[in-house]
């Protein structure tokens, strides 16, 4: 799998780099000056570089996705043409270059001898059709393709089988399903099938993109934006929020996870279930600890008197891959960092830093820790 | 050669009528008005860019009235009163027309109309001032103020931003009576009364689109 | 004889000479350092003011590019980097971009119409000082440290008081109403001295491209600007005294602010790029030894351009969650937009291949521009494809198209003209060979900083993240990035370098080092305070190639060349067909618009800091200010 997408980057970014510039600026720097030699190994080094996974927009894993890298390759290759025509014509002016004469002291019509002021026979015409009427028709077709392309993107192929609300909040993603289950900053959807999300915000606007999916839709406050949403396979698709939104835009990321349908249900039926009782002793200290604490003010764990909502709900922590909306790895020793001096890990958040002392954060973790 | 005997012919000083241009026997006029002047040009654009404000400010008045639901005005705000609207527009236009005479008497070199027409223009853009801001304004806000919802911001601001107008309309005629009474304005040096006048009338013609936008449109 | 009308025989040179100096020439010192109404030296001002922004804004970049060198650096933090990109942008687009193309607007239209100044010197003088001043007060957010933080477009409801409190933002939206009054007064000016002030037998169809493109542009400004200027308002008014503009709670709308943005921004993008197209039609003549290919063409798609430039702004917006029928429509006016871009691409490309170009740097710096912009308008056309905009909306795509646009359709045209109108400023050549360094530097540099963010777009990286994760296939591009723009910066510095080593020593230019083919030519270099001895009677398109009476720089009067000595004045002409219409009286020197800007900028602070019996002052102040500026002093007409 990941041998593949490798291949499929490399021929879209050698296309890329290859073709339209990238040819043109080696074209430019074989008849003009060895100045431009750099820059094409530069290019030629970079649109090479591949070996790890991308979000890419060229590399879609759903019908939605492929249509719109279809219509890029349309305006792409389009937009190669156009730049070589241009050079070409650049580049025939270049050779038809006259020797600089260098400043002039001399003034008026004897300096200006060397001027052609015969009109250009073929000139008006010239502007007319190159600039007027085959742009004009190529801007038309495209622009009649890019309709079809969004027609077919406006409603999903089915119904949905799902309906998600996919909350943004500053900086974090709170996914809630209909039978009640909430999670943050995974979007678990059955592969193959239809799922459609509502997009409000908490507070400022947000954007909702996983290039490998779907085109992205804004959160905008007293809006209600829905975008549907179908993985072909299951697996691991990046998203991030596009639209700016303040300190740790960066690190407002979450994934959707694409399970084989059965696994998914499975997984559902799980996930709206309360949390598990802490099973070790550090455990049970940690959950009565959360509950007394200041945690539960902002976090839920469904089953115990946190209730919290205005940080993620942590009934199945244990199960996310990140925490801090991709900022690290969940782990035992990121997640104490996290509690001990959430500022440090992820400046600007919410959470306050802790008045745990680092035993009590350790007995912390390890409650949370058990939360699959 | 043109019928003018009565200037020197070395050099051209601004007091004269016409001036040379260094072409034998060429003569160009030194005062005029209307849109030979710049500064006609000059308030005229002034006039363009402003009446594209205004015109984003009603935009946006009824952008917000149809992303609202469907109750104009919200939240339990009755629809304005229109009587003192309707009086005030009536004072308002009116005003229109001692400027229209004080800007056409100048023209003919009438001082004293200039005058007059300038105090009329004066007093009624005055009189609607004040009423605005004494009694019309008290009034709506016994109802709401800017800050009880986007409705309420929407009513002071446009309001306010064209009483702002009708202020600087006043100033600037306070200027132009001031030279009028130092008797700088004659049938051919008259820019600054035009120039008023031209503004005057904006102030007047955008009246009409606030009215209908902030008086008239919620009653429909 | 004495009381004829007019002396019977030309002047004599030298007696007109010395009468022009004397109506004209400010005398020294600061009170005429203050008050200068001369459009050459508030040109210069724009220029120099616009060039230290460009430096400043350039700086910033760089930190940027450092940030984003690679993975998980920590070079600025995020709340340095969120400062510094919105600087950036705030600084390259109002600071930099439209002060210097109001700079060689203000120095060059003049003399390439024909006239002796603007027709509004005391406007001219106030807007350079207020656009100072307003350059200042924005900077001056850098000391406290509350730059605004929320990107140039400044989102509501992100820069709400809500979740952006302190004053970072209250810079942004007080700093940008303070601009917008000198960017239209400038304009105003523009829009009356093209149509006013034009050289006797200056045709509409015979204006300079440059002239149209500044026209276009100060169009542009007047009817977009207003948009800009409300929005700010309304965000004020939101921020500080909890009015709803923008609070979906309470019946306002988010929206409603990008809406008014775009109406602005989109156009602002024209109003950057608009000049460049022209001067790019004012140098490629020159070079090429022919005259423009297809004129008319170009005029009609500037213009095009301009008015198709205010319905476009929803493109900005495509991810918003408008209905599809009127993003169709956006999206065909968005497709329509690049015709009149491709008419002027192609008339250049004509009038290259038709004639010999000679390849000095003002050229190459114009065919570098040809083809940076034609690739940023190729990735425009994708975006006017809204199912691809919405997929790379928002992402490294469009940082990338922008900066071609608008490096391309800005920069590398100021560039060229540095070097094509450089002498006509300083009166000095710059140095050639360092000159070409400059450009392949420049050209180099900026498709290495710009070209792979296309690739960082297209793969998922979103533009304005302080950091980013390794492994996801960006560090080799975001670094190549950065080394580019440190090549593009290297390549600036030679020609600053260049510019100021030549300024000093440079071989002197003679007015017309170049042999080109209007009137700025037509004066010396630089020019005299009163621009042209005798202003000239045009026949042609390209006069100085056409007519041959105007070597020397004296057309004399019976060629229709007027001396007009009679005191501080110059020629009005006729709207359409640029006929003598009046001799106008240009007022002299003033102090009043400086201390009115002054005015302004403590109403700028006094706004700023909520010290409200201090802007009622700054009002009173700034009314006095106005009133002295018009006290009449029996010299000027009566404006």
């Amino acid at each position: 799998m990941e041998r593949r997408e490798c291949r499929r980057h490399e021929v879209a970014t050698g296309a890329l780099g290859g073709s339209a510039s990238h040819a043109s600026v080696s074209r430019r720097s074989r008849d003009r000056r060895p100045v431009l030699a750099p820059v094409v190994v530069a290019v030629a080094a970079i649109a090479t570089a591949c070996g790890e996974d991308s979000p890419s927009v060229l590399d879609p894993s759903s019908g939605a996705g492929r249509r719109v890298e279809e219509l890029w390759w349309v305006v792409f290759w389009i937009s190669a043409v156009a730049v070589a025509v241009v050079t070409a014509f650049i580049l025939v002016a270049v050779r038809r270059r006259r020797p600089d004469p260098g400043p002039g002291e001399e003034t008026g019509p004897t300096a200006a001898r060397d001027v052609d002021t015969r009109p250009v026979p073929w000139g008006d015409r010239f502007v007319v059709l190159a600039g007027v009427v085959v742009p004009g028709g190529i801007l038309a077709g495209t622009f009649v393709f890019s309709l079809g392309v969004l027609g077919d993107l406006a409603d999903p192929p089915e119904d949905p089988v799902l309906d998600v609300e996919v909350v943004a909040h500053t900086w974090w993603w709170e996914v809630r399903y209909p039978n009640g289950a909430v999670t943050a900053n995974e979007i678990r959807i059955p592969a193959g099938e239809t799922v459609q999300l509502a997009l409000p915000t908490a507070d400022v606007i947000h954007s909702f993109w996983v290039p490998e999916l779907q085109v992205k839709k804004d959160h905008i406050p007293g809006s209600d934006n829905r975008l549907w949403l179908v993985a072909d396979r299951a697996g691991r698709f990046r998203g991030q929020c596009a639209e700016f939104c303040g300190l740790q835009h960066a690190h407002m990321e979450f994934e959707v996870v694409a399970l084989p349908p059965d696994e998914f249900e499975e997984w559902l039926d799980r996930e709206a279930e309360p949390a598990v009782e802490p099973q070790t002793a550090e455990a049970r200290e940690g959950a009565e600890i959360f509950e007394a604490s200041s945690c539960a003010g902002c976090h839920a764990i469904r089953g115990t008197s946190a209730d919290g909502t205005l940080g993620p709900d942590l009934t199945h922590l244990a199960d996310r891959d990140t925490i801090g909306a991709g900022l690290v790895p969940l782990t035992p020793v990121n997640l104490a960092d996290f509690i001990t001096d959430p500022q440090d890990a992820k400046p600007g958040v919410s959470m306050p830093p802790t008045e745990l002392s680092p035993r009590e954060v350790d007995a912390v973790v390890a409650y949370l820790m058990e939360l699959e | 050669m043109p019928p003018v005997t009565t200037i020197e012919a070395t050099p051209t000083t601004h007091d004269s009528a016409f001036g040379e241009t260094g072409i034998p026997g060429e003569l160009l006029p030194q005062r005029y008005s209307g849109p030979r002047a710049f500064g006609w040009w000059g308030m005229a654009w002034l006039i363009g860019t402003e009446a594209t404000l205004f015109a984003l400010l009603l935009a946006t008045y009824f952008y917000l009235r149809f992303r609202s639901g469907p109750t104009w005005p919200p939240d339990g705000i009755a629809d304005p009163e229109l009587g003192l609207p309707l009086i005030m527009t009536a004072i308002l236009w009116s005003s229109s027309l001692p400027v229209h005479v004080a800007d056409q008497g100048i023209r003919a070199g009438d001082v004293e109309r200039l005058k007059v027409g300038l105090a009329a223009g004066f007093a009624l853009g005055a009189t609607f001032l004040v009423l605005t801001l004494a009694v019309e304004w008290p009034e709506a806000l016994d109802d709401f103020g800017p800050t009880t919802n986007a409705y309420g911001s929407l009513f002071f601001t446009i309001t306010g931003f064209h009483a702002t107008h009708v202020l600087v309309g006043l100033l600037v005629s306070l200027w132009a009576q001031a030279r009028a009474w130092q008797g700088a304005f004659d049938e051919s040096r008259h820019i600054s009364v035009q120039n008023f006048a031209m503004y005057w009338h904006f102030v007047d013609v955008v009246w009409a689109f606030v009215l209908a936008t902030v008086y008239l449109s919620p009653h429909l | 004889m004495a009381t004829t009308v007019a002396p019977e025989a030309p002047p004599r040179l030298a007696t007109t000479v010395e009468q022009l100096e004397e109506s004209w020439a400010e005398p020294p010192g600061l009170g005429s350092w203050l008050g200068t109404v001369d459009h050459k030296r508030i040109g210069l001002r724009y220029f120099y003011t616009g060039m230290a922004f460009f430096v400043a804004g350039g700086i910033e970049s760089l930190l940027i590019r450092m940030q984003l060198a690679g993975p998980d650096l920590d070079v600025l933090g995020p709340e340095g980097f969120n400062q510094l990109f919105s600087m950036h942008g705030i600084t390259m687009m109002f600071l930099f971009a439209m002060p210097v193309l109001s700079g060689f607007g203000n120095f060059f239209v003049p003399l390439m119409i024909g006239a002796r100044d603007m027709a509004f010197p005391r406007l001219n003088a106030f807007g350079y000082w207020v656009l100072l001043a307003a350059g200042i007060f924005l900077y001056s957010s850098f000391l406290v440290g509350r730059a605004p933080n929320d990107g140039w477009f400044n989102y509501v409801p992100l820069a709400g008081e809500a979740f952006t409190p302190g004053i970072n933002i209250d810079f942004y939206a007080v700093g940008l109403i303070f601009l917008g009054i000198s960017s239209t007064g400038g304009a105003i000016n523009f829009i009356v001295t093209i149509l006013k002030l034009r050289a006797p037998g200056m045709l509409l169809n015979r204006i300079p491209i440059f002239v149209w493109g500044e026209m276009a542009f100060a169009l542009q400004i007047v009817f977009a600007l207003p948009a800009l200027t409300l929005a700010s308002v309304l965000l004020l008014l939101d921020r500080k005294f909890d009015f709803h503009f923008y609070d979906a709670d309470a019946g306002g709308d988010p929206l409603l602010w990008q809406h008014l943005f775009w109406i602005f921004g989109h156009p602002e993008v024209y109003i950057v790029a608009l000049p460049g197209f022209g001067i790019a039609s004012a140098i490629i003549p020159t070079w090429v030894r022919r005259p423009i290919v297809g004129y008319t063409y170009i005029v009609i798609g500037e213009l095009a351009v301009a008015l198709i430039g205010f319905g476009v702004w929803v493109h900005h917006m495509f991810t918003v969650g408008l209905p599809n029928v009127p993003v169709g429509f956006i999206s065909l006016a968005s497709f329509t937009v690049a015709i009149p871009s491709s008419i002027q691409v192609f008339a250049w490309l004509a009038t290259l291949v038709a004639g010999r170009p000679i390849l000095r740097t003002p050229l190459l710096f114009v065919l570098g521009f040809i083809f940076i912009f034609v690739v940023g308008g190729v990735t425009g056309v994708m975006f006017a494809a809204v199912p691809f905009d919405q997929a790379v909306h928002d992402s490294y795509f469009v940082v990338a198209h922008m900066h071609y646009v608008l490096v391309g359709a800005a920069v590398f045209p100021i560039f060229g003209a540095l070097y094509h109108w450089g002498p006509k400023m300083t009166g000095r050549l710059l140095d050639e060979r360092w000159g070409k360094v400059s450009f392949w530097l420049m050209f180099v540099g900026f498709n290495l900083a710009f070209f792979p963010q296309h690739l960082l777009g297209l793969f998922g990286m979103p533009r304005r993240i302080y950091t980013y994760d390794e492994g996801l296939g960006w560090d080799a591009y975001n670094l190549a990035s950065t080394i580019g723009a440190f090549v593009l910066a290297v390549g600036i510095l030679v020609t600053a370098v260049n510019w100021f080593w030549s300024r000093a020593r440079g071989a002197p230019a003679g007015p017309d080092p170049w042999r080109g083919e209007t009137l700025e030519w037509y004066a010396s270099s630089p020019p005299a305070h009163y621009n042209f001895v005798t202003i000239p009677t045009i026949r042609s398109r390209e006069p100085m190639w056409d007519q041959p009476e105007l070597a020397g720089g004296a057309q004399a009067p019976e060629d229709g060349g007027r001396p007009l000595t009679g005191g501080h004045v110059t020629l009005s002409t006729s709207l359409l067909d640029a006929r003598p219409q009046a001799i106008v009286h240009m007022p002299h020197a003033s102090v009043w618009p400086f201390l009115l800007s002054l005015a302004l900028l403590v109403l700028a602070y006094a706004v700023l800091l909520d010290v409200w019996a201090l802007a009622v002052a700054a009002v009173l102040a700034g009314v006095a200010a106005v009133m002295g500026w018009f006290w009449p002093r029996g010299q000027t007409q009566e404006t």
